[in-house]
């Protein structure tokens, strides 16, 4: 009930949800009803597009939780995703069986190429689905919680907190860099056949994912909309805005923190567990630092502490860059980069700001 | 591999051969000296094996200019006559053509075929002469370091007739590293052949030794008695324990060389960073700005590439000291106070850098020439070798590191930095321009990237993803040895190059930094505020 309350409050957000349903409607029927030949129809491509999109709402949105609610700027959000893609990639590897390459019905074609006798014992569960689904959420989660547990402790706040949150997602691609980690070293893990049994290729398969991740994101965005909402979301906020208060007052401030930094890094872990199976490869490139920082500007552009502008960033920058890495490759980077100085300079509340401005003048 | 199953068959007959020659030697010896240079010449182009014995000795002992290149392209088969003037030649292939260049004065002589030359034949007799007198000859020169790589060459394969020879020369040596490699060789030759009274001494001689024929010697001499075996025992156990020093001593300096690149790189941040609380995530293509200038100076300058990387040094300073000061004035001015806003705008800056560079110089690598005065190795012992261009760098990172501090401590502008740096309203108040002071030292702390930058060049490729390798590396030193301090980035730069390499060994490159990356992560949770934390008001905000 109350959660129905903080939803209907929420004006920008409930709109946003109804887009968002909207569209679930939409694709799947523009795609599978509607004929090939027909303009209205919607081709697998861009619905796999538009599901990749999703996910990468869902991360933004983590990560606005942390940044925007909490003031922990995490440069290391792509590696809670990318840790939630290995796992899934994981199961996805166990489940290609005998149609590997090297058809050996346990071992993974890395491994064999390799030359391993063996699975490695981290391998072992995989090729259960409910393993690999307890895996994406508890590897990110147990991981946001050391790293939690022991920067919030010892106080490591503001500038501090960003790079060595930058220097643990950089060790970790290093170290999934190695071919001896096995995760598949530097290909990573691909050519998935199926998941649960249905043809990753198929239509109707790319479609479920899709409403998958629509539906990731709409849980994930009315719950930390409910956790934002309430006394803990407020308490939050005070955090971000006076540590040392809050803390003098009688929060606890480390727990706090360390709770929502670790729900943040499980919701980047389930985007990039639903990731995976959409563009079929994750390799170690998705921990590079660049990764994570680009996701900050997501939601820097989208408007830092809002939740919807995260959203609304990251499916922003993410289409503008398909549209122009494929018509104008060597404007991208100058356009992105643009992006980032201007936006930090003109924009402090990113584009849902802007339109808040306008509210307030008239 | 076949080579040497050869000449180690050919040992018996060799040997025979050997005496027999001693026999029949002290009769050639004599005739040998009678030749004259002239004639010795002429009797090579004959099919006569003796005859071309004798002259062989007689160019040695002459020891003429051209002795030594006819008899090495003789060895390897390259010596020529021309079969109407008998002419000595010397041949070399180049691709379907055949080069004959006149031993003497005369025009070299290019031809299709070999028609009218004939290769001057040898057999293994000739052959173990001529390395012989090569290698006499090698040990007579006046050029102290031929000798010392004749008396190594036969350090590798000590034999007796070597020692002989050896034993003859050695009172007649200037030059102490020479001799102390013939000693090594002859107290080799000692242990091997020599009676068991002079065993002690060579153990002693050997053991001070670290050359590898040495080691072999003692591991496998058989000692006639337990003193002498306890005695070589103890020898080996002392030449690995110099060994292992000087091993340690080569990684600490490969630790500190890279260090100093870690510093020099970090450095800069450490005064924008530390000094300014401005998080510039361009930082990196500052130094890759200075590498392209590098790059850039020496296509200007093609002729001079000594002096193209002294030239670079000031030139890479003004460059990224105006792209820092540009930066400084149309961005970072904006958002001071907010130190996370500037960490995405510079990030934002960085790619714009880079894109650019791109742009201009191709996404390709380009290489900087290493100039001559840097390449090469400082040979400090037969184990211990220190590369010149890690020698200079380390020097360079200290030269700057203390120009900086000079700076900072003595000079107007360092005073105005460190007080807009403490209280910016009260250094206002006090008539210094803080917006200026602002400006230079972003510009100081961009003109030191871009220094670094020059070190890098020599050290890797240079392309537009340089400065991104490092950057991260760079904020790991200024956090590590504490936000705001110089020698907190010298000491961290240098500590954290050092754990790396000792890390190397046995874990391997990318593992030694993994570990290295967290340890610093442990780091921080220990000491929040690095290894130099700042003290008093300041530091409390």
């Amino acid at each position: 009930m109350r959660m129905l309350k903080i939803i209907a409050n929420d004006k920008p957000g409930s709109r946003l949800l109804l887009a968002l349903a909207v569209v679930s409607v939409a694709v799947p029927v523009l795609n599978l009803l509607v004929p090939e030949n027909s303009v209205f129809h919607l081709s697998t491509y861009t619905v796999t597009l538009l599901g990749k999109y999703l996910t990468y709402a869902l991360l933004a949105l983590a990560a606005d939780l942390v940044w925007g609610y909490l003031g922990i700027l995490s440069l290391g959000h792509g590696a809670f995703f990318a840790l939630g893609g290995y796992a899934m990639g994981m199961y996805l590897m166990r489940q290609i069986g005998e149609r590997g390459v090297y058809g050996d019905p346990l071992l993974p074609d890395f491994m064999v190429f390799l030359n391993w006798h063996e699975l490695p014992w981290f391998w072992h569960g995989f090729d259960q689905f409910w393993f690999a689904a307890l895996m994406i959420i508890l590897v990110p989660g147990v991981l946001a919680y050391i790293f939690g547990y022991l920067a919030f402790r010892s106080r490591v706040t503001g500038v501090y907190l960003s790079i060595i949150t930058q220097a643990l997602t950089y060790a970790l691609m290093l170290a999934f860099f190695r071919n001896e980690m096995g995760f598949g070293g530097n290909n990573g893990l691909t050519d998935f056949k199926d998941i649960l049994g249905f043809n990753l290729r198929e239509d109707s398969t790319r479609i479920a994912l899709f409403l998958a991740s629509a539906a990731a994101l709409v849980c994930g965005y009315v719950i930390s909309r409910y956790i934002v909402s309430s006394r803990l979301g407020l308490a939050c906020v005070a955090i971000r805005d006076a540590e040392s208060r809050s803390r003098f007052i009688g929060y606890r401030v480390e727990k706090i923190k360390l709770w929502i930094f670790v729900f943040s890094a499980v919701l980047a872990g389930i985007a990039g567990a639903l990731y995976v199976p959409q563009v079929g490869i994750i390799n170690p490139g998705e921990f590079s630092p660049l990764n994570s920082i680009e996701l900050i500007i997501w939601v820097a552009i989208g408007g830092r502490g809002t939740l919807y502008g995260a959203i609304i960033g990251a499916l922003l920058v993410n289409y503008a860059k398909t549209y122009f890495t494929a018509a104008l490759p060597e404007i991208w980077l100058y356009a992105l980069g643009a992006l980032f100085v201007v936006v930090t300079l003109y924009l402090p509340k990113g584009i849902v700001g802007l339109r808040n401005l306008r509210g307030a003048r008239t | 591999m076949s080579e040497y199953a050869i000449t180690a068959k050919a040992k018996k007959p060799a040997l025979l051969l050997l005496c027999l020659a001693l026999l029949t030697g002290f009769v050639q010896q004599l005739a040998a000296a009678e030749l004259s240079l002239e004639e010795s010449w002429k009797i090579l182009s004959s099919k006569n094996y003796k005859k071309k014995a004798r002259a062989i000795e007689a160019i040695a002992q002459h020891n003429p200019p051209e002795a030594y290149v006819a008899l090495k392209a003789m060895l390897n088969g390259q010596l020529y006559y021309a079969r109407r003037s008998k002419e000595l030649y010397i041949l070399k292939e180049a691709g379907d053509n055949y080069i004959f260049t006149p031993l003497f004065a005369g025009e070299a002589v290019t031809r299709e075929s070999k028609r009218g030359f004939k290769k001057i034949r040898i057999n293994n007799r000739l052959r173990s002469l001529i390395r012989q007198s090569l290698a006499v000859m090698q040990l007579k020169d006046d050029d102290a370091d031929v000798r010392l790589a004749a008396v190594q060459e036969l350090l590798k394969n000590p034999e007796a007739e070597a020692a002989a020879l050896i034993a003859s020369l050695i009172d007649k040596e200037t030059d102490s590293r020479v001799q102390k490699a013939m000693r090594t060789l002859l107290a080799i030759n000692q242990l091997e052949y020599g009676d068991e009274a002079a065993h002690p001494h060579a153990i002693e001689t050997l053991a001070a030794s670290l050359n590898t024929s040495a080691m072999n010697a003692l591991r496998n001499y058989q000692a006639p008695n337990k003193v002498l075996e306890k005695k070589a025992r103890a020898a080996i156990k002392r030449i690995n324990d110099q060994r292992d020093l000087y091993a340690k001593a080569e990684t600490m300096f490969f630790g500190l060389s890279l260090g100093s690149v870690l510093a020099l790189a970090a450095i800069g941040l450490a005064i924008t960073f530390g000094v300014m609380g401005v998080i510039n995530m361009a930082h990196g293509e500052l130094i890759m700005i200075g590498a392209y200038t590098t790059y850039v100076i020496q296509l200007l300058m093609p002729e001079h590439i000594g002096l193209s990387i002294l030239v670079a040094v000031p030139a890479a300073f003004v460059v990224s000291g105006l792209v820092g000061i540009a930066i400084e004035r149309s961005v970072i001015r904006h958002l001071y106070g907010r130190p996370l806003e500037t960490l995405l705008a510079t990030f934002g800056v960085s790619l714009i850098l880079q894109q650019t560079v791109r742009s201009i110089f191709s996404p390709l690598n380009r290489s900087v020439e290493t100039p001559q005065w840097m390449s090469g190795a400082w040979q400090i012992n037969e184990v211990l070798a220190l590369t010149w261009n890690r020698f200079y760098i380390i020097i360079f990172c200290l030269a700057v590191f203390i120009a900086l501090i000079l700076v900072m401590k003595k000079t107007v502008l360092g005073l105005q930095v460190r007080a807009v740096s403490q209280n910016r309203m009260m250094a206002r108040a006090m008539g210094v321009r803080s917006e200026w002071v602002d400006a230079l030292t972003f510009g100081l702390g961009a003109g030191i990237a871009g220094m670094a930058g020059v070190a890098l060049s020599l050290l890797t490729n240079v392309g537009p993803n340089l400065g991104q390798s490092y950057i991260i590396d760079s904020f790991m030193v200024v956090v590590f040895g504490g936000v705001g301090n110089l020698w907190g980035a010298l000491v961290a730069g240098m500590s954290l190059g050092v754990i790396n390499k000792m890390l190397e060994p046995w874990a391997g490159a990318v593992l030694a930094k993994i570990l290295v990356l967290v340890f610093i992560i442990l780091f921080i949770q220990k000491r929040p505020k690095g290894l130099f934390p700042q003290r008093g008001r300041a530091a409390e905000d």
